[in-house]
């Protein structure tokens, strides 16, 4: 049994890894398009066979109930967003903002950026998690400045810099993670696996823990985009191309606060360590507060999504800091919501951007007359991520906040004030942008809305009704992280 | 004996803190790389007798590749660079050299204050490493907050990652010092590369890395 899951296992790595190097070989870039569909379509069912066998880990990686959630998650979304980026590159070449080499160039990076972030969820190991982080920053950075432009590089700079120290950060406090472990697990690999240190972290010493989760957090949560780490995301969201908006905010930010979740666990089993929760929530709240204000001000599209992206992360880091079965099971449950709803945000976005020839708010205008499948899933995805029911993140918002309010009301307070803030905000770009007269198109979108129906209708089943067996999963996984 | 090689290792990562502190108020920027190579060396130093310490030999390639990359190729090419982008001779404005110089020392003061407790039961050696470590780090962040020129803030951000190899070599015994260290100079290569190609020079003079509001400007 569990020598299968290692292949399993090992696959979700290994075929996003052959794939990266299969497309780097391919000249034509339909073609390395459809390698790219197909690679990131077989990762996700090997990822759903994990659901079925039992989880057991062995070597370099490591399988429990709560990066199956991650794993399934991310290559889910990886595959619809393969779908998508291959009528949005179609179009690129066809407005010749992308050279056929440049795509090339995407598609292997594609394919290593999803590698390396199922090497980072599956890690059994704090160092080589740390590595795959490293080497997810690095694609990503070279896939946001690939239109070569002034703005473009600029973003993928300020992304690198910010993104190198924040995961220099981390490494500072994996070396404390590690010096904690070493007087109790002796020298070597055992003083760096999960399953080991988990199983012994009440011995270690609490003080140097306490350091070293302040580093971590501020070290991962500088790629959860945590306010106030958060500069580099609005601009690599974007200036990059707006398939990799959707994949950043889909997954790369769940990956980065994955390993903030694990090191909570780690600091919640030491009795004597600080309990990690409240440095969550002041994060988590003050992005919330600071994304929601800053929604009002934005005149770019794509910026406007980072930015609640940043305020829906803040949410999430709130949820699980407050910690318990039940917020624990809200912030899974918005994290999952996030992750589709916003990645369906930016499918559209994409094409809305590429019919208007803009991604400046004031000039897109009209856009349920003018595009009405584009526009009116915008509108819907929009009504999603602000938190109307009957969909998702109605529900997962709804448990944040009852849950907040039952142990502490005061923390609801800023809380409830700050989506509401972001509600208006959303609510008030959204009606300029898909109704009244519409703005004139520049040209024609062979869009491809299957990703994105896919999506949304998630979400809308997600908010009627959750299967029974999804709702165990979840609170199986909240248990976990207590 | 035994207090011999504990000293030596202390006097290593101490010249290494006080190579970070020359970092800190040079202003030209050929000065700077000469600074940097000493502070790969001393790095390249540190290491290898952490190595003969803990008898580690993986340590040994960690302190050559800190030799041969750090020390070698990255000042060489750093000096062609700023050769090519004709920056060799800018002096650079730095403000309140003073003011930077003391919070570096407040810098230093707050590590100790913070690691010396938390590490308490440690190894001793590995104890005050750790300390120097963390100060050279956080040395190296104030360097990129307080410098705008591209290439300054590489150094500075070389300096912070020489501080972070320096407590990985630390650590007894630490596995994966060796991968780390390369998956970092990988990283640094793409650094320089990157100012190389995209000719990054004043572009981002005046780009407050921790203050972005004045780029954005019109496209917010």
């Amino acid at each position: 049994m569990s020598s299968d899951l290692f292949l399993v296992s090992n696959a979700l790595i290994a075929i996003p890894a052959v794939a990266a190097i299969a497309v780097a070989l391919v000249p034509e870039y339909r073609r390395s398009a459809v390698i790219n569909v197909c690679a990131s379509g077989a990762t996700f069912l090997f990822s759903l066979i994990l659901l079925i066998v039992e989880p057991e880990s062995g070597g370099y990686l490591f399988v429990d109930d709560l990066n199956i959630v991650f794993v399934v998650l991310s290559t889910f979304i990886g595959f619809t967003t393969s779908v998508y980026s291959a009528s949005y590159i179609d179009h690129e070449i066809e407005t010749g903002r992308l050279t056929s080499t440049n795509v090339r160039f995407y598609h292997a990076m594609y394919q290593s950026l999803m590698c390396a972030m199922n090497l980072a969820l599956l890690a059994s190991n704090i160092g080589l998690m740390w590595v795959a982080v490293e080497v997810a920053t690095l694609t990503t950075v070279l896939m946001v400045g690939i239109y070569r432009t002034p703005h473009a590089l600029e973003a993928a700079w300020k992304y690198f810099i910010l993104g190198s120290v924040g995961i220099a950060l981390a490494l500072f406090g994996t070396i404390l993670v590690y010096m904690a472990a070493e007087p109790v697990l002796g020298q070597g690999y055992d003083a760096m696996v999960w399953k080991t240190l988990m199983s012994q972290a009440p011995q270690f010493n609490p003080r140097m823990l306490n350091v070293a989760f302040v580093f971590l957090m501020l070290g991962y949560g500088t790629k959860v985009g945590l306010a106030p780490m958060h500069a580099w995301l609005p601009d690599a969201h974007a200036e990059g191309p707006t398939p990799i908006s959707a994949v950043l905010s889909g997954l790369l930010l769940n990956v980065a606060l994955y390993a903030v979740l694990r090191f909570k666990m780690l600091l919640t089993a030491n009795a004597a360590a600080i309990t990690p929760g409240p440095l969550m929530i002041a994060l988590g709240l003050a992005s919330l507060i600071m994304a929601a204000f800053m929604l009002y001000r934005r005149t770019d599209i794509k910026r406007l999504f980072a930015y609640s992206s940043i305020e829906h992360m803040g949410i999430i880091a709130f949820a699980f800091g407050m910690g318990g079965p039940l917020a624990n099971f809200a912030g899974l449950l918005h994290m999952t919501m996030h992750s589709l709803t916003k990645s369906a945000i930016f499918f559209s976005v994409g094409h809305i951007a590429q019919a208007k020839g803009t991604q400046k708010i004031a000039d897109i205008r009209g856009l349920t007359q003018s595009q009405p499948a584009l526009g009116w899933s915008l509108v819907a995805g929009v009504v999603a991520i602000i938190g109307l029911p009957p969909l998702g993140i109605f529900m997962s918002e709804f448990l944040v906040v009852s849950s907040t309010f039952a142990r502490q009301p005061l923390l609801a307070v800023p809380l409830v004030f700050g989506l509401l803030l972001a509600f208006g905000a959303l609510l008030l770009r959204l009606t300029g942008m898909a109704f009244g007269a519409p703005s004139p198109d520049v040209g024609e979108v062979k869009a491809s809305m299957l990703p994105l129906y896919a999506h949304l209708s998630l979400v809308l089943i997600a908010g009627l009704y959750l299967p029974a067996h999804v709702v165990t999963w979840f609170q199986n996984v909240a248990r976990l992280l207590g | 004996m035994e207090l011999l090689t504990i000293d030596i290792a202390h006097v290593l990562a101490g010249a290494l803190l006080l190579t970070s502190f020359m970092l800190l108020y040079q202003d030209r920027l050929s000065g700077l790389i000469n600074i940097y190579t000493l502070h790969a060396v001393i790095l390249s130093l540190s290491v290898a007798w952490q190595a003969h310490y803990q008898d580690a030999p993986h340590l040994y390639l960690t302190a050559a590749i800190a030799a041969i990359f750090k020390a070698l190729i990255i000042p060489f090419s750093l000096r062609r660079i700023i050769e090519r982008l004709r920056i060799h001779r800018t002096v650079e404005v730095i403000g309140g050299v003073g003011i930077t110089m003391l919070i570096g020392i407040f810098l230093v003061a707050l590590s100790l204050v913070v690691m010396l407790p938390a590490t308490a039961s440690a190894d001793p050696l590995a104890r005050e490493d750790i300390a120097f470590a963390l100060a050279i780090v956080l040395l190296g962040l104030l360097m990129m907050v307080t410098r705008r020129n591209a290439v300054s803030q590489i150094i500075g951000f070389m300096s912070l990652e020489n501080g972070l190899v320096l407590a990985a070599a630390g650590a007894n015994g630490m596995p994966l010092v060796v991968e780390i260290s390369v998956a970092f100079s990988i990283l640094i290569a793409f650094i320089v590369i990157g100012i190389f190609l995209f000719r990054i020079r004043e572009r981002f003079d005046n780009v407050d890395l921790f203050e972005l509001d004045r780029v954005r400007g019109g496209r917010s």
